[in-house]
């Protein structure tokens, strides 16, 4: 509230003091200008100093002591310098950090190049005209809304008491649907036949079996490029088609070079939503709040942020340097 | 004799006939004809294909959601009929009836409603007021704050989670006063940090809002100041109402990931009186423990009831609101 009356008593003397000598006023238009911007901005500011800039130091300074929580007291603990004794614990003593780590940063990057590859491709369909297209679109962005953490947990430890076996004749049932349907491992062997290399084709099983995955994941990606498919210029299209391309060289030359700015964009978002839901994080929010061992996950967290980042940042440079920028 | 003749007779014909044949479809009378007989063959592929892909993946989307709908309408013997599929033979809404009571959902839901709608519109004004002012004013270390949003977007809130718990459980001391975690386990936590820009995935709204006032035209805000009007009024009046397409996409936004958030809820520990999905990850142990339905089969279909019950807000406002949401991302800003 005070900032609204700050802003106004700069804002209400404007008319009447253009005659007088501007010796009087102090702060130039420019000035006055920047303070306001500052005025509007500085909720976030404060906002950031206190949750994130001091969280951020806070967990840096978490991971470098050990917190001892005195038997007894209800609440509270001290703190003991400790060097970098809990990152050589997480590194060489933890029994699954390591591996964890390891393992999310890889399925993140497998699963951003297979997601923004389907959301374009999607997107490419979904901008065409054709009937019910409405509809279509409205079912693909449906995982964003109905992406609830709680649900699939309750849905997850459903699963988990039907084969517990508390009841053996629906476990039956859920055994013999697993079992259905064509039988995958033939395939795979033929394509194995053929000469095809292992990993390419692990590589395809594994996008095939995540395929749920990826549609969920890939909802706002779509949209975004969608939108930005719609805000190509369609006098772009008409001076390829005088020119003679083909659709496939007009994918290539107008398309995707208009469309490429959005990929970083595209990338660090799904970069961000997949590191939320993987097990690294998992692991560092067990580690403090239901184990308490503040040091050793603020550690965890510390790593797992900083692993993620130099993931962005080279992915980011990466693509950057293909990236075409139309302004 | 006679024969040969005819077959040459009939060779002639025919050479005439390929020949005219051939003109014809050099012909250029009959090119345009011949092109739209390939592009129409090209185009009923492409359909079929996109038909075809399209169908096939909303059914992925779609067939656990049609699996949880039609679940929650059967009733015991359905459940164990290996003839019923998805259509029960002797529906009931007793699932619903139970799931009702067991999640206390009116009040919850109510609850649930005033929390998401509330925290809403704070990310609503608090975003939208800090992007225009990225946006339209210059002001000394622009850049490096900027670079802070962007730092907020990137770094998942997971990294800064015991801080902001510490912080929050000696809130400035009125822990002390008020016994113990006074703050904890209340609305205040989260209200405090959207107040201050920074509340759930505010960062991007921020950055929504700062790139579609970059594309509004300044001559508005100009004629604005001639006109004698605050930078306030400013804001308020002329720049807000322009801003349309970004405020109906962060509030779409905001409200399904608010609604869906278990994180910060989680963290603050809010209770589930208010977060109606605390409500849903307890109900089939509630069930089964309360109403002694001890069947799995049996527990999981009050479980999806319930799901049914948790999601049909959100699927309403989605229909509701779903075309003005996908036009508004387009027109919104995040493309740039």
């Amino acid at each position: 509230m005070s900032e609204q009356a700050e802003v106004v008593a700069i804002e209400t003397p404007l008319p009447k003091k253009t005659h007088k000598p501007p010796k009087k006023s102090r702060l130039t238009l420019e000035q006055k200008k920047s303070i306001r911007g500052l005025l509007f901005v500085s909720p976030f500011i404060i906002g950031f100093v206190i949750f994130y800039l001091r969280s951020l130091i806070d967990t840096i300074v978490f991971s470098l002591t050990h917190t001892i929580m005195p038997e007894g007291a209800a609440a509270g603990f001290t703190r003991e310098w400790a060097g970098i004794a809990n990152f050589r614990e997480a590194f060489t003593e933890h029994p699954t950090f390591t591996q964890e780590l390891v393992d999310s940063l890889l399925n993140m990057s497998v699963d951003v190049l297979l997601i923004i590859f389907f959301s374009l491709f999607m997107a490419l369909i979904l901008n065409q005209k054709f009937k019910g297209r409405t509809l279509a679109r409205a079912i693909f962005f449906l995982p964003v809304i109905l992406n609830s953490e709680a649900i699939n947990l309750a849905i997850t430890m459903a699963r988990a008491m039907m084969m517990g076996g508390m009841s053996p004749v629906s476990a039956e049932v859920v055994e013999a649907a697993g079992t259905s349907g064509p039988n995958l491992m033939y395939y795979i062997y033929m394509f194995e036949e053929l000469g095809l290399p292992i990993a390419l084709i692990d590589y395809v099983v594994e996008a095939v079996m995540r395929i749920n995955v990826i549609i969920t994941a890939s909802g706002v990606q779509m949209i975004i490029f969608i939108a930005a498919l719609q805000s190509i210029a369609p006098s772009l299209y008409e001076v390829a088609k005088i020119e003679g391309a083909t659709p496939y060289e007009t994918f290539w030359k107008v398309t995707f070079p208009m469309v490429s700015p959005l990929i970083i964009t595209n990338v660090v978002y799904t970069v961000v939503d997949s590191f939320i839901r993987s097990p690294v994080v998992g692991l560092s929010y067990r580690t403090i709040f239901t184990l308490h061992n503040f040091s050793l996950g603020s550690v965890f967290s510390l790593v797992s942020m900083l692993a993620v980042c130099l993931l962005l940042f080279i992915t980011c440079a990466i693509i950057s340097k293909h990236t075409y920028y139309h302004n | 004799m006679h024969d040969v003749q005819d077959v040459k007779e009939m060779q002639a014909k025919q050479a005439g006939f390929a020949e005219k044949m051939k003109a014809k479809y050099n012909d250029k009378r009959f090119v345009n004809e011949r092109h739209r007989a390939i592009r129409q063959g090209k185009d009923l592929l492409i359909m079929l294909f996109r038909t075809a892909l399209v169908l096939g993946l909303s059914y992925v989307i779609l067939g656990p959601l049609i699996g949880i709908v039609a679940n929650s309408f059967f009733s015991n013997s359905d459940k164990y009929s290996p003839i019923v599929y998805l259509i029960p033979q002797n529906p009931t809404l007793e699932r619903y009836a139970l799931a009702i009571i067991r999640m206390n959902y009116w009040e919850v839901m109510r609850n649930m409603l005033i929390y998401v709608a509330g925290l809403t519109i704070i990310q609503l004004l608090v975003c939208s007021m800090v992007g225009y002012g990225f946006a339209r004013h210059s002001f000394p270390g622009k850049k490096i704050l900027f670079a802070c949003v962007i730092i907020m977007i990137v770094i998942p809130s997971h990294t800064v989670m015991l801080p902001l718990y510490t912080f929050f459980m000696d809130f400035f001391g009125i822990n002390l006063l008020g016994g113990s975690n006074a703050i904890l386990g209340g609305t205040v936590p989260i209200i405090v940090m959207s107040f201050l820009g920074t509340g759930l995935r505010a960062g991007l709204y921020i950055y929504i809002f700062n790139q579609f006032f970059r594309g509004l035209p300044k001559e508005i805000e100009e004629a604005a100041a001639i006109d004698g009007a605050g930078s306030l009024y400013t804001y308020l009046f002329i720049m807000m109402p322009n801003a349309m397409p970004s405020i109906v996409t962060v509030t779409i936004f905001s409200i399904v990931w608010q609604y869906n958030d278990t994180f910060f809820s989680n963290l603050f520990m809010v209770s589930p009186d208010i977060v109606i999905s605390k409500q849903i990850t307890s109900l089939q142990a509630n069930i089964s423990n309360l109403d002694r339905i001890y069947d799995p089969a049996i527990s999981t279909l009050y479980l999806y009831a319930g799901i049914v019950l948790v999601i049909i807000p959100v699927i309403i406002l989605y229909v509701l609101l779903q075309k003005q949401f996908i036009e508004g991302v387009e027109r919104s800003g995040i493309v740039g």
